[in-house]
Formats: structure tokens, sequence, C-alpha cells
């Protein structure tokens, strides 16, 4: 059987069909309360407030394009409008979960009626709506997506089939289990999509039939020319077997198209992380975040409980590269161990990171304690670094605390541009180099992160920025160096290939942007990636760099 | 009551990131935004929800209006993030 629809997200996926079904609960049109109207609204408000913290925390452990997109979707849970209109309906007698409905209802329609790209944005209300509608009906049950079960043990990748799918749904995706994406209803710019492209995993929609497919029937995804074919011939597979190898599902190591590695590392914030990362095909952890142990305590994490939390990241990866980064506090987050000096007014600039280890020294050697227990006997390659160093003297530090407990991999992160520039006194001091670009920009351009108004001249693709990086990989390359990028700039596939051609040997992202940017290296060489940074350094803004750099890159198409 | 007319200039008017950045910044705001398209009526600046239904696009012009104290300074910075290309 052969189905066409539009091929969105590029490459060829295959495997057994899994299909998505919904079953948020319609309220009916006469549904009312039983007469304690302030009752009915405080359940409706506590609901919608808790999708917003869910959507929220989801954008937050996907991090990438999918943070943006759920964030704005938790606004839409938490929106005073519709919280406004909410009120009056149950003020009318009307039941909370109708209220729900009927006051989306409004908005979605307003969308659909605008057409275009706005009308694609009304799945997103949709998603908000019918999250809050299953909450409301059950109390507790998981998001509105059900995902037929798996056959027990089977690990083969699958095809998801849907009518449709949210932003949200494809968050809890593990990508690397997802061989492709065929929904039979869905627009070629819904967030989905853009989510499926950042994902590197191929997609068609609005492919009629889709859903007639049967349960576990074998199929081949074409997502550059929107061609599906249910149960294919040996033939047809062969025609696309050259592409299906570069498909997302495989894990090969980062690579540009002459060969050069580049590490593609996963960016963690938890052990909940881990099972992206691992089924991404990370080669290993670029960052781990451990602020994860101390955040929200009274007490400092113990030893024992710091070394099990290292170990299962550890043994997530045997052989495989783990950089665990020590804490990261400051007085923008305040421990109750860990009090701030004095009152901050300007706490990014304050006594933080690498900083604060002068003030409490025994958060260090703790940590470092616990880090060195769990390496025992393990077999991943670990390296340890310290956030916020600036100066020699604070790199020698914490150099030598790190060989006093007995771990020999000891580097800094380059976040600061005075660390930037004068890389090359770091290189002889540390064993490598993490260059996070989140703070790096925030301080190259004096430009406050959590200012959402400044967000427009905090650009990674600055030629500023690029030469503090270009700076960096220069001295790491001369002195034998790893230099790697950790920020949300090395998950943007072309700033990666960038990134790639100014010396950088490996990149650190959250796990779901990995398979796009493994795609986006294996399509150019290294002259190439070379030519491309060279491009966007002889610019002047940050616009014309990023368009200077894509227009040597044509392997990444409109991505 | 103070209020900025403002073109907006970004090719995706005022939708997705500009308009959650927008209610994100009204909303950090203890007193009434509104925003209306010229002509038509206003909505609640700090509802992503009805901004979006709004429909503002490439080239329309919007007024927003806001009073209370730093209420000039909040217009300056909406005007600015609507009128960004």
């Amino acid at each position: 059987m052969r189905l066409t629809g539009n091929g969105v997200s590029p490459g060829v996926g295959y495997g057994p069909v899994r299909r998505l079904v919904r079953r948020a609960p319609i309220p009916p049109p006469d549904a009312r309360h039983g007469g304690d109207a302030d009752a009915e609204f405080a359940r409706a408000a506590a609901v919608l407030e808790r999708v917003g913290a869910e959507l929220d925390a989801l954008g937050r452990a996907t991090g990438g394009v999918a943070q943006d997109i759920l964030a704005a979707q938790a606004m839409m849970a938490r929106d005073p409008s519709l919280r406004d209109a909410v009120r009056e309906l149950i003020d009318g007698g009307m039941s909370a979960a109708r209220a729900i409905y009927d006051s989306f209802a409004v908005f979605h329609d307003a969308l659909v009626r605008a057409g275009g790209r706005l009308a694609e944005r009304a799945g997103d209300i949709d998603d908000v709506r019918d999250r809050a509608l299953v909450l409301l009906d059950a109390g507790a049950t998981p998001g509105p997506g059900v995902l037929s079960p798996p056959a027990a043990g089977d690990a083969t990748p699958y095809v998801l089939v849907a009518r449709d799918l949210a932003p949200s749904d494809m968050a809890v995706l593990t990508p690397g289990s997802v061989a492709a994406l065929l929904l039979e209803e869905g627009g070629p710019t819904s967030h989905t999509v853009i989510l499926a492209r950042a994902m590197g995993v191929p997609a068609v929609v609005g492919c009629a039939g889709a859903m007639r497919v049967p349960e576990g029937a074998v199929v081949l995804v074409d997502g550059d020319t929107g061609r599906v074919r249910v149960a294919p011939t040996p033939a047809e597979l062969a025609q696309t077997g050259r592409r299906v190898a570069y498909g997302p599902a495989t894990h090969r190591p980062g690579r540009t198209a002459d060969g050069r590695p580049v590490a593609l590392l996963a960016n963690i914030g938890s052990l909940r992380d881990l099972p992206a990362a691992v089924g991404c095909g990370a080669e290993g952890v670029g960052l781990l975040r451990t602020e994860f142990l101390y955040l929200g305590r009274r007490a400092r994490p113990r030893v024992s409980e710091q070394r099990e939390a290292y170990r299962a990241v550890l043994d997530a990866f045997p052989e495989g590269q783990v950089v665990v980064r020590t804490l990261d506090a400051g007085a923008d987050k305040p421990l109750a161990f860990l009090p701030p000096a004095g009152h901050e007014p300007n706490p990014a600039l304050g006594v933080r990171g690498v900083r604060a280890y002068s003030v409490h020294p025994e958060i260090l050697t703790e940590q470092l304690t616990a880090i060195a227990e769990a390496a025992a006997g393990t077999t991943a390659r670990l390296g340890v670094m310290a956030p916020m160093v600036t100066t020699v003297e604070e790199a020698e530090r914490f150099v030598r605390a790190c060989h006093d407990a007995g771990l020999p991999t000891a580097g800094v992160m380059i976040e600061v541009p005075a660390a930037a520039l004068r890389a090359r006194d770091l290189a002889e001091v540390a064993d490598f180099f993490s260059i996070g670009t989140n703070d790096l920009v925030q301080f190259t351009f004096a430009a406050d992160r959590e200012v959402g108004s400044l967000h427009s001249i905090e650009d990674p693709w600055h030629p500023a920025l690029l030469d503090l990086v270009a700076l960096v990989a220069e001295a790491a390359a001369r002195a034998g160096r790893q230099c790697c990028v950790c920020g949300e700039a090395a998950a943007d596939p072309a700033l990666a290939c960038v990134f790639a051609g100014l010396g950088v040997t490996a990149l650190s992202m959250a796990p779901a942007a990995l398979g796009a940017v493994r795609r986006a290296l294996a399509g150019h060489t290294l002259d190439r990636c070379r030519a491309a940074a060279a491009a966007a350094r002889a610019a002047t803004t940050a616009k014309a760099a990023r368009t200077a750099a894509r227009a040597l890159l044509p392997a990444l198409g409109d991505a | 009551m103070p209020e900025r007319k403002v073109t907006v200039e970004s090719v995706i008017g005022l939708h997705a990131r500009p308009a959650a950045t927008f209610a994100q910044t009204a909303a950090a705001a203890p007193f009434e935004v509104t925003v209306a398209k010229q002509g038509g009526e206003p909505v609640n600046a700090k509802s992503i929800l009805s901004i979006l239904a709004l429909d503002v696009r490439r080239g329309d012009t919007i007024v927003i209006r806001a009073e209370g104290e730093g209420a000039e300074e909040l217009l300056d910075r909406l005007a600015a993030i609507a009128a960004a290309s």
C-alpha cells in the first residue's frame, strides 16, 4: 500500500507502526456544578496552574526549541483572560470542565479564523485544554497522549502514527526510539514539525489514511518526498536504504563529512535526563550540572548520596566521556547551608561558582571526594570542571584540589570574557576547556539573561562572541587540550558547524538536539565549516554572520 | 492615559515568541495594561491568548496603554518588543 503526504522533516525512517490515541473527555454542554461556584473555580484554577507547571517542567527538561514552545503553552494555561472567562462561566453555574472547554474554544476559533500559521497554533491551545480536562476528569493520569504499549522487550525504533501530535507529546518521546513520524493531519509549520526537525526525526504530515495503517505493520516513511510505503518490498527498501543509514536512529559518533571527529555529548541536569541522553546516542556527558543535588535542601547532601548519583551517570556511559561540573551556586539561587556573603544587587556578577569555594571550601572538598569515590572501578573517562573561572589563580587552586582528591583530569569553564581573552594562560593550568555560551554571551554583551527585552542583543551569532570562541579554541589546540561548547548555542545545527570550523572539538547540548547536530556535521567537510566560520567572523552583525555562514552550509536545508 | 502607537515590524507579527515576550513583560506590571489594533477593541496585554487572537501582522499599528507607577518605562519596553524586527 502507498500513501502520500507532505514531507516536512528530512530523512527516511523505517519500522513497525505504533499509534498514539488521544482520550481527553469532552464534557457535555449542560454540565453544571453543585452550587459552590467558589470551590468549583478553585478546582479549575488549581488544575490550570498544575498544567502550567507541568509544561514548564517538561520544557526545562527538554531544552532547545521545545523549551520556548512549551513555556508559551504554560503561559496559556495561566492566562488571565482565560481565567476571567472560566470564572464567569462557573459563576453562571457551569462545571469547571465545561467552562475550561468553552473558554479555550473562543481563542481556538479566533486563531483558526486568522488562518495561516496562526491557525496551526490552535493545536497548541487544544493540547493545554486536553491536559486540563484529563486532570479534572481523572485527578492524576498522565498527559492526554496515550501510546499503545510496545511488545515486551522490543526496542526496535518505531514509526509513530497519530491523527495529530502536540508539541508536549514530542517532548516526552525518546528520539532514538522513534524512526519517523506520520501524521494524518498537521501543517508544515506547526510546532510539532519544528520539534521533529530539531530532533532529527523524519516526518510526513497531512497524510490521508495514515490512521488506517494497522498497528505493527512495517512502514517506510520518506520525509524528503512525503511518500509512505506500507510493507515495502526489498527493492523499495534498497532504493532508500542508503538514506536510512544516515537517519536519526543511527548512533554513530559525531563526524564532519570528511571524518573529523567532533564529540557529541549531552547536557544533564538530573538523573531523569539519562535515558534521553543514551537514547539519543550521546557519546557521553559534556556537562553534568550538579545543582540538582543541592537545590531545595536544608543541609548539604551527604557524600554517599552524591556518590550514588555520580555513579549512575558514569555507569550509563562505559568508556564514554563524563564531565562533572562542580556546584555553581550564588546569590541568584541561595542555599540554606551556603549563605551569601552579603547582599548582592547583581548576583550574576557576585560570589558564585568557583568564587564561592574559597568562602565555603568544605562544599568543594566533599563534592570532589564523592566524585572520586564514584569513579573507582568505572570505565568512563571522567573530567571535573569548575564554573565561573576568571583568573589563573582560581584555576590553579581548583586543579590542585582535584588532584588532591585523586581526580587527575581537571578543566575550567570559559564563561567570563577575561578567561576567554587569556585562554592561553589557562591552558597551561587546566586539562580542558568547556565554553559556557549562555553566561559568556551575558557577560560579553553586558546583557542580563533574565531580562526578556534584552534577548535581541544576546545573540551567540554575534562576531564578538565568535571571536572569543575562536581565541579559546586556538589556545586549546596549541596546548593539545579538548575544547567543548556546552551552552544552548551548541544545539543550533548551523552554529555547531561554525564552532567545529573555529576548532571546537566537542559539543554538548540537550539530548533532543543531538540528532539534528549530528546530521548537520555529517553533511559538511571541516573545510566547509572553516569557511562558514570565517564568513561569519567577517560579518559585522549577528544577522549578517548567520546569513553568511548558512549560505556556505547547504546541507542544512531550511532547518 | 499614557499610550504608545507602534507599527509591528517583525515578519511573524505579534505571534509566537514576540507574543510570549510581550505578554510576559506586561504581566510583571502591578497595574492594568491593554493592547489594541488601531481602531479596535483593547484586550489584556498580559494575556498571550488575547494577543494571539488579535492576529497582529507585520505592518499593523497597535496601541498599548497603561497607567500607574512606572507605566511610561513599561510602555517603552513593550513598544520596543513590538517594533523589533
